[in-house]
């Protein structure tokens, strides 16, 4: 079976196939909308699209064809009466769906079982495969939370979700502004994680507050589930603990700003990151699009731009528009200006495969 | 009792094709009325209100051409021979 990449773009869902040593536009879902990000289910083979419509919400749907067909699933809703309280001075409104940020499966003895986290920063689960879905209570009513706010969308919001794969009870995420957050009892009460991390637009005396920090993506080494890494909005962590502390990795070049952070998925201490200049521009530094990869837990990089745009660049990659496959040796990667990368020798050699799609919003293999 | 019309938008996003050109729905203001067009086609619902129940953002609604502007209670009156149109706000360009 070919080796198979979803793009979830501004203006659809497309579905790359690899054949041979090339890789083809195969498929096009939902032309025109805007398919925030897809989950391929390594479960059971289905396909979940997010979609945000601009008039009529946020839907999800599933494909148990491989995007030939979908079917609408309900969404999550936030239950009638509940307010959304930030940390920022925000008057309270009513808590609305804003938007599917992260949909993960759960472990291969949890059929059904789905992971959906959302702004304004409700985390949901699913038990029938996105028939239904239930609040988190445990997280949601947790009284840190009220401290959450809005880092670059106007609300708190839940991007990353990570399940423990020696023990799927566990549950990790991350939250923008809010911090990383575990439960160790299937999502029913959760403690705040972050210690370590550090927000350098907080005053000085709220700077190491964990429930205020921006991880922009935390992601959780399948075969080292305790080493963690963040790109945070002001820097790189990582937890050797399971996220019990967090220790800053500086030396990132040529910034340690970034939204997207991938880890190999058998080598906790190789990890790949896309810097940027942070909050005045959001470009790459000097028009010149790096990633950085490191083999050796963050004490030295390369950089690695070999196919990619050397002047005069714009891209910018979002948190989930970075992806690693299963081999640790091919990864994709999605821009705002609607350029597509892969590599399959872990970055050394980047091949475009279009500078033509709408913004891409999030890339998946599977 | 009132008629109810979709935008043609509507009716594709919502998968609704065989939606009529017109359907009387029974209601004495805009919040029944929209509440037992949901209950008949419950699709519909998470396309018109939010989780609040109320009128999303971006969807307007007009009784004989005239907006509805409290989009949370939906309390407009509406008689037999209104029209109710539910519309996409313009947005976007």
């Amino acid at each position: 079976m070919a080796a198979v990449l979803w793009v979830s773009t501004r203006k659809g869902l497309l579905r790359w196939e690899q054949r041979g040593s090339t890789w083809e536009l195969a498929q096009t879902s939902f032309l025109g909308q805007n398919v925030t990000l897809a989950l391929p289910d390594p479960r059971d083979g289905a396909i979940y699209a997010a979609l945000n419509l601009g008039h009529f919400g946020v839907k999800l749907h599933r494909s148990r064809d491989d995007g030939a067909t979908w079917g609408e699933l309900a969404v999550p809703v936030y239950p009638e009466g509940e307010q959304l309280v930030t940390g920022d001075g925000k008057p309270p409104v009513p808590a609305n769906l804003k938007m599917i940020w992260e949909l993960e499966a759960g472990a291969a003895s949890q059929p059904g079982r789905l992971w959906c986290g959302t702004l304004p920063g409700g985390l949901f689960r699913s038990d029938d495969s996105g028939a239904s879905w239930q609040l988190m209570r445990g997280l949601w009513d947790h009284p840190d939370r009220v401290k959450w706010f809005g880092g670059g969308y106007d609300t708190p919001g839940i991007h990353s979700i990570c399940v423990d794969p020696r023990n799927p009870r566990r549950i990790q995420v991350g939250v923008s502004c809010g911090g990383a957050w575990t439960s160790d009892d299937d999502g029913a009460t959760w403690r705040c994680t972050a210690a370590g991390m550090f927000a350098e637009y907080m005053p000085p005396e709220l700077r190491g507050e964990p429930s205020i920090q921006d991880p922009h993506r935390l992601v959780q080494c399948p075969a080292a589930p305790d080493a963690l890494w963040v790109q945070h909005h002001n820097g790189v962590f990582r937890s050797t603990d399971g996220a019990e502390s967090w220790h800053e990795v500086p030396n990132v070049p040529p910034s340690v700003f970034g939204f997207a952070v991938a880890v190999h998925p058998r080598d906790p201490n190789t990890a790949w990151f896309v810097p940027a200049i942070k909050d005045e521009t959001r470009v790459p530094v000097g028009g010149r699009l790096v990633v950085a990869r490191t083999h050796d837990s963050g004490a030295t990089f390369a950089e690695l731009t070999n196919g990619l745009p050397g002047q005069n660049c714009f891209d910018l990659v979002y948190r989930h528009a970075l992806d690693v496959d299963a081999s640790g040796e091919c990864l994709a990667m999605g821009s705002t200006t609607g350029n597509l990368w892969i590599t399959a020798d872990g970055g050394e050699h980047w091949n475009q495969l279009s500078s033509n799609l709408p913004p891409v919003h999030a890339v998946r293999f599977g | 009792m009132p008629k109810v019309t979709l935008t043609s938008h509507l009716i594709h996003q919502a998968g609704l094709e065989n939606f009529p050109q017109a359907l009387s729905i029974s209601g004495t203001t805009v919040r029944q009325t929209v509440d037992a067009l949901c209950e008949q086609y419950p699709r519909l619902r998470g396309y018109l209100l939010d989780d609040q129940g109320a009128l999303r953002q971006h969807v307007a609604a007009f009784v004989n051409g005239h907006v509805v502007r409290d989009k949370t209670t939906l309390a407009q009156p509406v008689g037999d021979d209104d029209e109710l149109s539910l519309f996409q706000a313009l947005s976007g360009g």
